[in-house]
């Protein structure tokens, strides 16, 4: 696939902004021309500040009437052409996953926000949670695979809003970044370099825009109005495009091959971060704010002469299996701190079957205390 | 349907799925002959449609550009659609479950907000796809498979609900009617706002064998009897046009 290069859009320099606009403008230097969106905290000031700045640079800005509505004129803007986008928060996210599912089955490339606050249902809307990571992964229905991104600071709402993008485009997907009202709320200074790396889909013409030879292959996505006569269905279809509701050839086909194209190329997709990692007795994996407050955490244990290292996850789905078993191999207790009741345990635990595997769960509606994840885990560092 | 209008269909989608009687197929006749007689080009069409019956007019039978989509969203995709690329005609397709009940919500908001889509309603006024269930549209009293004893609700009228959101076009025919059918979608589809159009069509398997019009000739006859011109049914009062079908243009 064809890299670019773009020109960033701001003037490149330090900005200081909130981690909600510092991804709506990541979205833009990304080529986002299209945004579909329904008001919720803690995620409308991306909507807002969109709804003012896709206008001057030509692109579409609609404010839809209700979220199922929002994603689903994202996933139409998509097959018209467009890079496309929708941010929500858990109970937006939940009402979209029906077209998440139906963006997965139609292989259209569009990114999706959810600024995870606390739940079940309304929860508490002003307040930061982590509760939605497993939603993201499984709560379409049938067999699929997804890619969940997670920020850790307004830098990063800036910067995996476009790797968002480029992932969405290369691998046609729909990609979700896992924000957290804390780091979608948090306001602190950030880098706008010159240059930003950008990748676009093929939309070569092709009469085969749902089939490659490749058994995890991309097949090409040719745009409405190209005469390509495009037969797009959420129905099981064959390469064509053609529905095929009772073919188990083409069923089973199909569901190996979108997992498969997300499964077999994990290694180009999952990124983390290490800190301090190679000699850790004690490894901490986190993800989003609660690894800030972790690295925090490791810093201090360093000072009193405890091995601890902490492995940042900003990939989480697919989840980064081969990375955190090299990373875990000579630690003696790992632990997983994140805001919710113990999610990104249950993964860690599947890779990390042979360790003691603690979770530090917090479900207060508020960021979790380095001092919370200190005295936690000193139960058990000897 | 004539030869002429070969060109617009894919040869792989035949034999149709349509079950015998259905009045899907003369909705779709209507639909290529208006494309036809406006010469519209088919390669800058997109057809939109839900799920059900009606949602497989389009899709796969039209040789254009299709997207079928989930159940109740349509007109949600097609606004995607038709904002992102304006020079594109985008054209929903769709039922009456589909368009009133799921998506009851995202018809009004188009209509309210003016997009320049054409919005036609195949409306057979029954869930014919799950079976024969009852619709937002199925006439007070009918029975279906959910109600058995007969309908106890009133049925929407679309055309007024359109209108009173805004719609710049709307207009409700018959399958039966097919020369103002034809003529009302090729308005529909050179409107420049929101254009609806109502299509009665029957569904003698699900709807009209379990109310006393087993084939296509009783519920065609029924068709022309109920139908009664806008024009004329505005002189009449409330119960004279309890189950009478309103044809004609609605905004004048």
């Amino acid at each position: 696939m064809p890299k670019l290069i773009n020109k960033s859009l701001l003037p490149p320099k330090k900005y200081f902004m909130q981690g909600n606009i510092a991804c709506a403008e990541g979205a833009l230097a990304a080529g986002c021309r299209y945004y579909a969106g329904y008001p919720i905290t803690p995620s409308s000031e991306t909507m807002e500040h969109l709804s003012n700045r896709l206008p001057e640079v030509n692109g579409v800005f609609i404010q839809m009437e209700d979220e199922i509505g929002s994603i689903c004129s994202m996933i139409g803007a998509s097959w018209a052409g467009a890079k496309a986008m929708t941010a929500t928060s858990g109970p937006g996210f939940s009402l979209m996953l029906e077209g998440l599912g139906y963006a997965v089955m139609t292989e259209t490339p569009c990114v999706i926000i959810n600024v995870q606050r606390t739940g079940p249902a309304t929860g508490q809307a002003t307040r930061p949670g982590q509760g939605d990571i497993m939603q993201a992964r499984w709560g379409a229905h049938g067999d699929y695979r997804i890619i969940g991104i997670s920020p850790w600071s307004v830098q990063e709402m800036y910067d995996l809003t476009i790797e968002s993008f480029n992932l969405a485009e290369v691998y046609r997907v729909p990609v979700i970044l896992l924000a957290d009202e804390v780091v979608g709320h948090l306001k602190e200074s950030f880098i706008i370099k010159p240059e930003i790396e950008i990748f676009n889909r093929d939309s070569s013409m092709s009469d085969k825009p749902f089939g490659t030879v490749q058994d995890d292959g991309v097949p090409p996505m040719p745009i409405f109005g190209q005469g390509a006569k495009l037969l797009v269905t959420g129905s099981t279809h064959n390469e064509f495009g053609i529905r095929k509701v009772a073919d188990p050839v083409v069923q089973d086909m199909l569901v190996k091959r979108l997992c498969a194209k997300i499964d077999n190329h994990k290694d180009k997709i999952c990124k983390t971060e290490s800190y301090l990692v190679d000699d850790a007795d004690y490894l901490f994996i986190s993800f989003g704010i609660s690894a800030r407050s972790s690295y925090a955490v490791i810093k201090q244990l360093r000072n009193e002469g405890i091995k601890a290292g902490l492995l940042r996850l900003k990939t989480i789905w697919p989840f980064a299996d081969e990375i955190i078993k090299s990373a875990a191999q000579n630690c003696k207790v790992v632990f997983v701190p994140e805001m919710n009741r113990g999610q990104l345990v249950l993964e860690v635990q599947r890779v990390l079957c042979n360790k003691q595997v603690i979770s530090i769960p917090k479900t207060q509606g508020e960021a979790i205390y380095p001092s919370e994840i200190y005295n936690e885990s000193k139960k058990y560092i000897k | 349907m004539s030869e002429h209008l070969y060109k617009y269909l894919r040869p792989e989608a035949f034999p149709t799925p349509f079950c015998a009687g259905c009045g899907h197929g003369i909705l779709m006749n209507a639909i290529l002959r208006a494309v036809d007689e406006l010469q519209l080009d088919f390669n800058k069409i997109v057809f939109v449609s839900g799920i059900g019956c009606g949602a497989w007019i389009p899709s796969p039978h039209f040789a254009a550009d299709t997207l079928h989509t989930l159940h109740g969203r349509p007109i949600a995709y097609a606004t995607g659609v038709k904002l992102f690329n304006p020079d594109l005609k985008v054209i929903v397709i769709s039922g009456d479950g589909d368009l009133a009940a799921i998506g009851g919500n995202h018809l009004i908001h188009a209509a309210r907000r003016n997009i320049e889509l054409t919005v036609i309603c195949a409306n057979n006024s029954i869930y014919g796809m799950t079976g024969g269930q009852v619709s937002p549209t199925t006439p007070k009293y009918a029975k279906t498979m959910t109600t058995a004893k007969g309908n106890p609700e009133e049925p929407f009228d679309l055309c007024k609900l359109t209108v009173a959101c805004g719609a710049r076009y709307v207009s409700r025919y018959t399958v039966y009617h097919i020369k103002p059918l034809i003529n009302s979608i090729k308005k529909a589809m050179t409107t420049k706002g929101f254009a609806f159009v109502d299509v009665v069509s029957p569904c003698p398997t699900q709807f009209g064998r379990r109310n006393k019009q087993p084939t296509l000739y009783e519920m065609f006859n029924d068709l022309k009897a109920r139908a009664i011109r806008y024009e004329t049914a505005k002189g009449l009062k409330k119960d004279e046009l309890t189950g009478k079908i309103i044809i004609g243009e609605f905004n004048e």
